[in-house]
């Protein structure tokens, strides 16, 4: 869980108290410039508040080990990296960078199926379409399985079918294996559909939060 | 043939026909670049007679706090022309980094090379330790001016790669590795193609002077030798020691890329 408290960065923003919940869904709404992005690398770690407190399980960032923390804490960027070189190094680029225990071609390939990359993993990376380069990206995260996953216009570079598919296998993907998952969207209605919480921002500020009852949206 | 034939004042005039046939061409040519050449001739001759009679003075004084205060000079202007070399604006931290990587590479390169390799006595000798220390410091000034401005230019232009790996949980090293690797191979190319085309294709100007002073070749060649695999000692020392640590000026405490703009 994390919670920000008097919270300021620039004049980009300016939070009173707001807390993401656990193992939940959450979407962050709002225009361009609403300060949702900047959120997210506050979350990271990649910058810090220029006043207040930011709390990831009742401490505060600062005391964690920065590269601890960005490793629990994964940010996906809205326009995906890609580093040179093949789909397989691509993939492993997050385990590897991250110290983590290395995973096997078998395991990547299902990988790639399930984001509907229909490729080989000795392909070169940047020959994928923006989309594919997207959702390569998703996988490089997945395969990492941090406690939480900060996606910034995760489908910005998808087109509306396979937009609703890599959403909900996200969305699957964070619930099977209780995941917190904060995604960035400009888009109400993906809000709407997978959000349980929902974080609307206006110029750096929070102006609303909803929690949404599942019981009654999936009925 | 033994020793070196002197030039009078009249045959060096004499050189000066090479000037004449400069301006003649230019001007033929239409080429409004009288003035520089002028200016570069009247400079590169000032210069030399200056250092000439300098350097008779001081190696007659012989004495070890002149070889280090110029030294120390040459490690002055030498860091003061590294930061004009790179055109991209140089931070604090890395201007700091630059100058210690550069005097503490050359030195300890100078002190080995002196003491070891030529076994130097006295160890502060002027008319060998003023013309060597000049070499390794003149070329590791190359080398570093070229790695410092990879570094700046790739961290502007792959810097969303960095931040990429970073918010993966890549520590800055792993992040920016590309990056101090590619700044440390081109700041070392120069000196190795030097390395590939000596004697075949060039013969190194000390080497020359040593060979028209009536040193046999083969004297000459040693210490060609020597001195080339020192200025690579010290390219790559002064080079890895400010990759290693310049990469790091890039950061701040909490491990977050520093605004550079």
């Amino acid at each position: 869980m994390f919670s920000l408290k008097n919270v300021a960065f620039r004049d980009i923003i300016e939070i009173g108290y707001l807390v993401i919940p656990e193992n939940k869904v959450t979407c962050i709404v709002g225009e361009s410039g609403s300060g949702k992005t900047t959120l997210l690398k506050l979350l990271n770690n990649l910058i810090s508040p220029d006043k207040g407190d930011i709390l990831h399980q009742d401490k505060r960032l600062e005391e964690f080990d920065p590269i601890e923390l960005r490793r629990r804490v994964v940010m996906l960027p809205q326009v995906p990296v890609i580093f040179p070189g093949t789909i397989r190094k691509n993939l492993l680029m997050g385990i590897e960078l991250s110290d983590r225990e290395p995973v096997e071609d078998r395991v990547l390939v299902s990988h790639l199926k399930g984001a509907k990359v229909d490729k080989d993993l000795d392909s070169d990376a940047s020959k994928l379409s923006g989309g594919e380069k997207q959702r390569l990206a998703l996988c490089r995260i997945t395969l990492m399985k941090p406690e939480v996953l900060l996606l910034d216009e995760p489908s910005s570079a998808l087109d509306d079918g396979t937009e609703e598919l890599i959403i909900e296998s996200m969305v699957s993907f964070a619930r099977k294996e209780s995941k917190t998952l904060v995604m960035v969207t400009h888009s109400k209605r993906i809000a709407r559909t997978y959000g349980e919480y929902i974080v609307s921002m206006d110029k750096g500020k929070v102006v609303q939060v909803e929690e949404v009852n599942l019981d009654e949206r999936d009925h | 043939m033994n020793g070196i034939i002197e030039i009078g004042i009249v045959q060096l005039l004499a050189a000066y026909v090479f000037l004449a046939a400069l301006l003649f061409i230019i001007k033929k040519q239409g080429i409004a670049k009288e003035k520089e050449i002028l200016i570069a001739s009247l400079r590169m001759t000032i210069q030399l007679v200056i250092t000439g009679y300098v350097l008779v003075y001081i190696f007659e004084i012989n004495h070890f706090v002149l070889s280090i205060g110029i030294l120390a000079l040459m490690e002055f202007f030498a860091i003061r022309n590294t930061y004009s070399r790179v055109k991209s604006p140089i931070n604090g931290k890395l201007k700091r980094v630059i100058a210690l990587s550069l005097v503490s590479g050359t030195t300890m390169t100078i002190v080995y090379f002196l003491l070891i390799v030529i076994g130097l006595s006295p160890w502060y000798e002027t008319r060998y330790f003023i013309p060597i220390s000049g070499m390794i410091i003149g070329n590791s000034m190359t080398g570093i001016s070229l790695g410092a401005e990879r570094l700046i230019d790739g961290m502007s232009n792959r810097r969303d790669l960095v931040e990429g790996a970073l918010m993966l949980g890549a520590t800055p090293a792993k992040a920016t590795k590309g990056i101090v690797n590619d700044a440390f191979t081109a700041a070392i190319l120069p000196t190795m193609n030097s390395m590939i085309g000596m004697g075949i294709v060039f013969l190194p100007g000390m080497m020359a002077g040593q060979i028209l002073s009536g040193v046999s070749p083969l004297t000459a060649i040693q210490y060609q030798i020597a001195i080339m695999l020192g200025i690579m000692g010290s390219v790559s020392l002064t080079v890895y020691a400010m990759v290693y640590f310049g990469y790091k000026t890039f950061f701040n405490e909490r491990l977050q890329l520093e605004d550079q703009g």
